[in-house]
């Protein structure tokens, strides 16, 4: 199982290559992958559809609880076989879509690396491994969505994509480690039994909000829908496979996934349903509201992906029933949609479905295909999108707010039935049009995916009991974490859902005869109005203004602002908790000192004292370096010659260092920083050094601990054969630290290099000088 | 810098200066001294000769660019790190060999290939910035 999940990852890599190796048959070569994959878990088909559920796990960081482990159940293996079986018509349809660009090897690496993401996620069984996926499938749909990087909206709108769904993700994962601290383990498939004590804890409330938000953000319910339709910027390819048929199908299989564990509530309940009916509405009216055929898709799918959330919200048996029958079928039809409208994309040069028609003389495949996807999308009869909305329809009026929901339902279905044949059937008939390209067939590569998928569709539909025993019912179950008795059909008799059926087909109808109207009508009353998208750009212009604002204030270029700043911090951390536990009552004895002790310390102090008082920077550089020897000779006396030693060759660099830095700076006449500053400069000054004294001085008056000490004296040398325990401490016990600490000096000097280089503002002159340098 | 004193001591000085930075180096362990005194030592010495000759001589004294033997020193401590995971240790373990004809002689391990990094490291960062800060005037 882990190996069939890398693969993907591991032939990413090799993507490229294999483009230079097959030129424009690469698509067809690294088919292969996914359609091996396809046939690995197909063998999972019977085991699983008899009630099994098979465990892989491999251990990755044990101590933290973390293991790649897998889970294979209805519902993931319903997912994972979806992701590979269109996955293999998705890159062979990449290979031919995008045949001769310069970058289709990067691209189909993409594509096989979002599909290893996505494969990850729906067959994790630990959160950590589940939220690791997860946010891959965000950060691989990044670079798809900004596959055109050139282009400033498609950049837009890949960053916009990874704010929302990495940000969702971000939620989702404080929920997932709440649900795993309240059910004490990292395993979905432990937690998720564990329903009774998740529902009634405390945290419910919170872990329930911060799952939804992950989802809601993933499957674009509003008012986060916005990105969707923003990521059609991206190759047809990504439309079809990420932002149609599984990415965004993420958020809806989190929902069914949680059902068992966190479903059922009444706040669970009115929660799916209100956002997922307000998103199926509100995507099937901009579906209309749009004329590009990859727009109105896009609106689309943010309408059905509300339809499934609240068909889980909902949560009876007919409902989950509905939800995965719908969700089979939409990625059938949407799938083969979103490639039959890349092909006339393709073949025509426009997406515009205004300027489109007569297409079906030219593209009679592409025309089948698309006719045969738009009749299951219209949910027609005896397509497999029928069954799923007359089981919607039963799902509705059996469930929370019959009434509204159904009526909802049935306005939302009309008018996806009036886009779908806007997109699948308009532009082939009638007279035909003109376009930028004369239109004429696509290759093989480009018609074999929407013809397969169309017709899965339509055989789905006609031998429904295939898939209601091998996916829906083993699905059903995972989802209701209960026996649910799948009974598909085609014909219910002449019952409620029959009657809204045919009520929902003559809506539609009337929708797409008077589409024109509608949509000027909808345009008219929408297009004004502030909207998501808007407020995405006001929030990302704030959080850029803030970050400006708070730049320009801690950010001056001035060192001594840093110094301030850093010394005020300091000065805050000393005083603050001193005060807060009384440290100032220590009282000062002074000790017996032998006189050159006290001869070291008025050596010490007279450097401090000529720092103050000098205005001249090279005395006052002099001068601390005086006062650094006097620090020196203090560690020497007390007994750390390592110390000392350090501290004297620290002043030496320190002195030469600072005569070679005052030789560029400006030469100031008066070094006097005036009253006001001095006076502030000093508080700070006196208020970190009596803190310190006093710190010291109750730190010294109690008794020492030295278990440190007499540990390291004794283990020093018949550990770690040293004798000087202050290495032995450095280069052995504490090695890791000294590592870090050496990481931080090498990083520190290539930053003071580079701002040296950039220091005249002339950088190509440094530039230069450098390379010639070396 | 045209000091004909300074001129004329500086290559006893240097060689004998560079020569006590990698005595303090490696006697370390048992006595006061290890790889950061050591380099601070060796980048005083290297400090003076480029005051003294000039960046020139310098950089070709040192053949590599300073910033190089940096990063060589970080790259020589991390994989005296790794060595330990080889021998099944946590990273960074010291791992000691004592030959068999002179085992009192506790040098060979890779906690003094550590510390040698260290010593290159902060040679290589102070001389890097020495010589910047020189070449710019």
């Amino acid at each position: 199982m882990l190996a069939a999940l890398l693969a993907p990852f591991v032939v990413a890599v090799f993507a490229p290559t294999v483009r230079g190796i097959a030129g424009d048959r690469v698509g067809l070569v690294l088919a292969l992958l996914p359609a091996a994959l396809t046939l690995y878990f197909a063998q999972f088909i019977g085991a699983v559809a008899s009630g099994e559920t098979l465990v892989f796990s491999t251990p990755w960081v044990p101590s933290a609880g973390i293991a790649l482990s897998f889970y294979v159940d209805g519902l993931s293996l319903l997912f994972a076989l979806l992701i590979s079986f269109i996955g293999t018509f998705i890159v062979l349809y990449a290979g031919a879509y995008l045949k001769g660009h310069a970058d289709l090897g990067r691209f189909l690496m993409f594509i096989l690396m979002f599909m290893g993401s996505m494969l990850g996620l729906v067959l994790a069984d630990n959160v950590v491994t589940l939220f690791v996926f997860w946010e891959l499938t965000s950060i691989t749909s990044f670079l798809l969505i900004g596959f055109n990087h050139e282009n400033a909206r498609s950049r837009r709108a890949a960053l916009q994509a990874l704010v929302v769904t990495g940000g969702g993700g971000l939620l989702l994962l404080a929920g997932l480690l709440l649900m795993a601290q309240v059910g004490g383990s990292m395993e979905l498939s432990e937690l998720l039994v564990q329903g009774e004590l998740l529902r009634n804890h405390p945290w419910y409330l919170g872990m329930l909000l911060l799952v939804l938000a992950g989802a809601f953000t993933k499957s674009a319910q509003v008012p986060f829908s916005f990105w969707l339709p923003n990521a059609m910027e991206a190759p047809t390819p990504v439309s079809a496979y990420l932002h149609s048929a599984t990415m965004v199908k993420a958020g809806v299989y989190l929902l069914a996934r949680m059902n068992p564990g966190l479903g059922g509530t009444d706040i669970w309940q009115v929660l799916l349903v209100s956002f997922g009916a307000a998103t199926f509405f509100v995507g099937a009216v901009l579906a209309l509201r749009n004329t590009d055929l990859k727009l109105m898709l896009a609106q689309t799918t943010v309408a059905s992906l509300g339809l499934l959330v609240f068909l889980i919200g909902l949560g009876h048996d007919i409902a989950i029933q509905a939800a995965m029958g719908y969700l089979l079928a939409h990625s059938l039809f949407k799938g083969a949609l979103f490639m039959a409208a890349g092909c006339i994309d393709h073949e025509t040069g426009t997406r515009e479905v205004t300027r489109l028609s007569g297409l079906g003389r030219a593209m009679p495949i592409t025309f089948s295909a698309a006719l045969l996807a738009a009749l299951s999308m219209a949910g027609l009869p005896p397509f497999f999108g029928f069954i799923a909305k007359e089981f919607a329809y039963k799902a509705t009026l059996d469930g929370l707010w019959p009434l509204a929901i159904t009526a909802i339902a049935v306005l939302g279905n009309a008018l996806m039935f009036a886009v779908a044949f806007l997109v699948g059937a308009k532009p082939f008939l009638g007279p035909q049009s003109d376009t930028p390209h004369a239109p004429h067939e696509g290759t093989p590569g480009l018609w074999l995916g929407p013809v397969v998928l169309a017709v899965c569709g339509l055989a789905a539909g006609v031998l429904n009991m295939l898939p209601e025993q091998l996916f829906i019912g083993p699905a059903a179950a995972a989802v209701g974490g209960r026996e649910i008795a799948v009974d598909l059909y085609l014909w219910g008799g002449f019952k409620s859902p029959l009657y809204l059926s045919i009520a929902t087909i003559a809506l539609g109808a009337l929708i797409f005869w008077q589409s024109q109207a509608l949509r000027a009508g909808v345009a008219r009353v929408l297009d004004p109005l502030w909207g998501p998208d808007k407020g995405y750009d006001q929030f990302m212009d704030a959080v850029v203004g803030l970050a400006r604002l708070v730049t320009a204030r801690l950010q001056t270029g001035t060192l001594r602002n840093y110094l301030l700043i850093s010394f005020l911090a300091m000065a805050a951390a000393l005083v603050v908790p001193l005060w807060f536990v009384g440290g100032f009552s220590a009282t000062l004895t002074i000790p017996a000192a032998n006189f050159y002790v006290w001869g070291v310390a008025a050596f010490t102090l007279a450097g401090g004292v000529a720092i103050i008082l000098t205005r001249s920077r090279f005395i006052a550089i002099l001068a601390m370096g005086v006062l650094g020897l006097g620090v020196a000779f203090v560690f020497l006396l007390f007994g750390a010659p390592d110390l000392a030693f350090t501290q004297l060759m620290v002043e030496t660099l320190s002195v030469v260092i600072l005569a070679l830095v005052i030789a560029r700076l400006p030469v100031y006449g008066r070094d006097w920083r005036g009253a006001p500053r001095a006076t502030r400069d000093g508080i700070i000054g006196i208020a970190i050094g009596t803190c310190m004294t006093v710190l010291l001085l109750s730190i010294t008056s109690r008794p020492l601990d030295l278990g440190l000490s007499e540990y390291f004296a004794a283990k020093s040398y018949t550990e770690a054969f040293g004798r000087n325990i202050v290495n032995v401490i450095l280069v052995d016990f504490r090695a890791l630290d000294t590592f870090g600490e050496i990481a931080v000096v090498v990083i520190a000097g290539v930053a003071v290099l580079s701002l040296l280089a950039f220091s005249d503002g002339r950088p190509e002159r440094r530039g230069r000088q450098a390379e010639e340098g070396r | 810098m045209n000091s004909l004193v300074l001129r004329t001591a500086t290559p006893f000085l240097v060689a004998l200066t560079v020569l006590f930075s990698i005595y303090v180096l490696l006697r370390g362990h048992n006595e006061p001294g290890g790889g950061f005194i050591g380099g601070l030592i060796g980048a005083s010495a290297f400090a003076t000769y480029t005051i003294a000759e000039g960046i020139r001589a310098a950089r070709r004294a040192l053949i590599l660019h300073p910033i190089a033997i940096a990063g060589i020193g970080l790259f020589l401590a991390g994989a005296s790190g790794v060595a330990s995971l080889v021998f099944g240790d946590a990273f960074l373990t010291g791992q000691w060999w004592f030959p068999a004809f002179a085992p009192d002689f506790k040098y060979l391990s890779t906690v003094v290939l550590f510390d040698i990094g260290v010593y290159m490291v902060v040679v290589g960062t102070i001389v890097a910035i020495a010589i910047a800060l020189e070449e710019d005037r």
